[in-house]
């Protein structure tokens, strides 16, 4: 206990700077994911080619999930290992399938 | 202890105790109830199928009605005897072998359980409104589009209710099994069981969207005028075909992997060994539970996919062939150099090993692409997926009842008309089904309500018959035993068969909040482990202290009923708008529980510590 106490100055110091950093990651995830969503319209309103479009939606689309999970729902903490196996597992299952039944019905 | 009480109580307060139930071990014995009471429908509209065919161009039925009863049969044995029988044991064990107090969500325990009831009545429904479904069990579009009256409708409405109950409980074993392990019960110390549920409830929760959404396109396009499946308004059949099949052959695996967990503790149990092989089994039903969702097409081989994806498909399904092998060859290891003891559950067990591996094997024979083309819609495929699904879930199941019974009721099934049971069953059960692959083979299609004298059909149908009537013999012999069981058997200490894993280690039945203490875990077959350091029982991992329960409420049956009712307001609609009524008031009953159980704060309840002293008896 009195080695406990000792160091929960530096462990509370620790503690402070850790949330700070992870509101400074916060704050740049949300400006980044607000001038995502921007480019995204302005892309649909600017009437481009829709295979140029269309790709770079998805893939913004993607990159902003990935934000929401790791920086939001914090899945880059420590103890998400079985979240992630079952997410990857179950996304790559489901992409594995919708390309194999898409690609069987209108090759 | 709970039994004593329930017995004092009068009917009424019994009915609404399980009507309000959210207690694991509840819910377990009503899915066991229902499903055994869907088994016997399912069960009697076999026989009547084979009753048509025990001669050639019998007239026990009419074909229309022959169509109703086999696409009944296959949805009812299915949906709503095996997967609840499944639910039933996987509810009354699961929480159980982990040291769990409950599973991690009781409210949608019960919700998951009455939507299924709710749903399997719908469909049942069916028979006394005009008929039954009769585009078979898969309703491949545009058979099931065009089918006349509302049967289908009602296969429609009736497996989403049920669906989505399946789902719900998926969900909560999934949560429960990650969340709620007893302190040291690491996924590697888990009984082989618990991983089968595991993998189950992960292979229903990415299998079942698939059929949700299938129906969902199926409903629209015989409610509402869509073309989904109707080539003449730019659809396609084939899109139903790829979602049925997309969740259909996960659901085989959904039904056999916890029969072979059952398989694996009761070959532990009554060999009194380690099960071999531990991990080699846990890695193959993962890779059985992966591998199962690349298989589909092999359903469609004949649909003309090409022979590229055909080649894929099969060598995919013969992949399936090897973790199969790892878990027979595991068993048999188990078994050998062990000390054997013989009963009933232990009778199914073995039962099972030739029986599944000649299921097996054809399933292998039927993978082969071009071989195929000639088994395809024959009796062979009929034998085929019965000698699975009988030999691999059913015995399952009665394996695992006549194993768990005296963890349930606290009373040992009679050893006598167990073995009975199985006997007639077992040969019943190869004489129905073996000479099916001949039948098969000699070119006798499924589906088909009658054939002709003389083309060397009539004694295989007849054998058939005989041996239908063998199972039915076996199954009221499984009734009675349940009956005279009830009545006179003795009641048992929590672990008369000697027991290797937690669920032993605590009273028979259980009382309701399971472990008065949690237990620690120190390694796999734990109660095995304190059993041979000469402990009684376990060791537990925290002080005795107040248990918290969660509430009993009636919301998951209204919920369930309010579904019901607007499945009916659906399904009338077509015919009269003022049908819709119904789904007006069905859905507001729906929302309306959902709005009560989101505002109304339920923090449950809490067994105080000296109630728990006096019940002991300190």
């Amino acid at each position: 206990m009195a080695e406990n106490t000792n160091s929960s100055n530096s462990h509370l110091d620790y503690h402070k700077q850790k949330k700070k950093d992870e509101m400074k990651q916060q704050v740049i995830t949300f400006a980044l994911m607000i001038i995502f969503t921007i480019i995204a319209f302005g892309m649909v309103t600017s009437g481009l080619d829709k295979l140029f479009v269309v790709p770079i939606l998805l893939l913004l689309a993607v990159v902003q999930v990935g934000f929401q999970l790791y920086y939001f729902m914090h899945m880059s903490h420590k103890g998400h290992e079985l979240p992630s196996l079952m997410m990857y597992g179950g996304a790559a299952v489901a992409f594995l399938t919708v390309l194999t039944m898409v690609v069987l019905v209108w090759w | 202890m709970s039994s004593t009480i329930a017995q004092k109580r009068g009917f009424a307060s019994t009915l609404w105790d399980y009507l309000t139930t959210v207690d694991h071990k509840k819910i377990g014995i009503m899915y066991l109830i229902a499903g055994g009471f869907f088994f016997l429908v399912g069960g009697l509209e076999a026989m009547a199928i084979r009753w048509q065919l025990v001669r050639p161009e019998n007239d026990f039925v009419s074909a229309g009605f022959y169509n109703e009863l086999l696409t009944m049969h296959g949805t009812t044995m299915i949906f709503l005897a095996a997967m609840p029988l499944i639910f039933a044991l996987m509810n009354a064990v699961v929480p159980l072998q982990i040291g769990a107090r409950d599973v991690a969500f009781p409210f949608l325990n019960s919700l998951g359980f009455w939507l299924f009831l709710f749903g399997g009545v719908l469909l049942n429904c069916s028979w006394f409104l005009g008929g039954a479904p009769d585009a078979g069990w898969t309703a491949y579009a545009p058979l099931s589009t065009t089918s006349p009256g509302h049967g289908v409708d009602f296969y429609v409405l009736g497996l989403q209710i049920s669906g989505a109950g399946t789902l719900i409980g998926g969900i909560n074993f999934l949560v429960t099994i990650v969340n709620m392990r007893a302190p040291g019960m690491t996924y590697m110390r888990m009984p082989l069981f618990t991983w089968t549920a595991f993998v189950t409830s992960a292979l229903i929760l990415f299998a079942f969207p698939a059929l949700t959404v299938g129906l969902f396109l199926l409903m629209f396009d015989r409610m509402f005028g869509s073309g989904f499946f109707d080539a003449g308004m730019g659809g396609n059949s084939v899109i139903w075909e790829h979602l049925f099949w997309i969740f259909g052959h996960p659901e085989v695996y959904i039904l056999i992997l916890p029969a072979f967990g059952v398989f694996s503790d009761v070959f532990s149990t009554f060999s009194k060994k380690r099960l071999f092989g531990y991990t080699a089994m846990v890695f193959a039903t993962v890779l059985i539970g992966f591998l199962g969702f690349m298989v589909w097409a092999h359903h469609m081989f004949t649909v003309g996919l090409g022979p590229a994806a055909n080649s894929i498909f099969a060598v995919a399904t013969m992949a399936i062939a090897v973790p199969t092998g790892i878990k027979i060859f595991n068993w048999l290891f188990t078994l050998w150099g062990g000390n054997i003891k013989i009963n009933s559950a232990m009778l199914w067990a073995l039962g099972f090993i030739p029986s599944f591996t000649i299921g097996g094997m054809t399933g292998v024979m039927l993978a082969a692409a071009a071989a195929d083309y000639q088994f395809h819609d024959t009796y062979f495929v009929v034998a085929h997926f019965h000698y699975v699904i009988v030999g691999g879930v059913v015995f399952g199941i009665f394996s695992g009842l006549h194993y768990w019974w005296p963890k349930m009721f606290g009373k040992i099934l009679n050893e006598g008309l167990g073995k009975f049971t199985f006997w007639t069953f077992f040969i019943g059960f190869h004489l129905t089904f073996f000479i099916q692959h001949f039948l098969g083979l000699m070119g006798m299609p499924r589906r088909y309500w009658i054939y002709l004298e003389n083309q060397g059909l009539d004694t295989g149908n007849a054998v058939s018959t005989a041996g239908a009537f063998l199972m039915a013999i076996g199954t009221i012999v499984f009734l009675y035993n349940v009956i005279i069981t009830s009545v006179k058997g003795e009641k048992v200490s929590g672990d008369p068969w000697d027991g290797r894993t937690l669920e032993w280690s605590i009273p028979s039945p259980p009382p309701h909040y399971n472990f008065r203490q949690t237990p620690l875990v120190r390694g796999l077959d734990p109660l095995w482990i304190e059993k041979s350091e000469g402990r009684k029982g376990m060791t537990p991992a925290e002080p005795l202290g107040d248990i918290h329960m969660p509430n009993s409420s009636i919301l998951p049956f209204v919920m369930s009923l309010g579904l019901f009712i607007a499945s009916f307001g659906f399904i009338y609609q077509t015919s009269d708008k003022s049908w819709l009524s119904l789904v007006f008031i069905g859905m507001g009953i729906l929302l309306g529980c959902m709005f009560i159980r989101s505002v109304k704060d339920d923090h449950g309840y809490h067994i105080h510590k000296e109630d728990l002293d006096k019940e002991a008896g300190l």
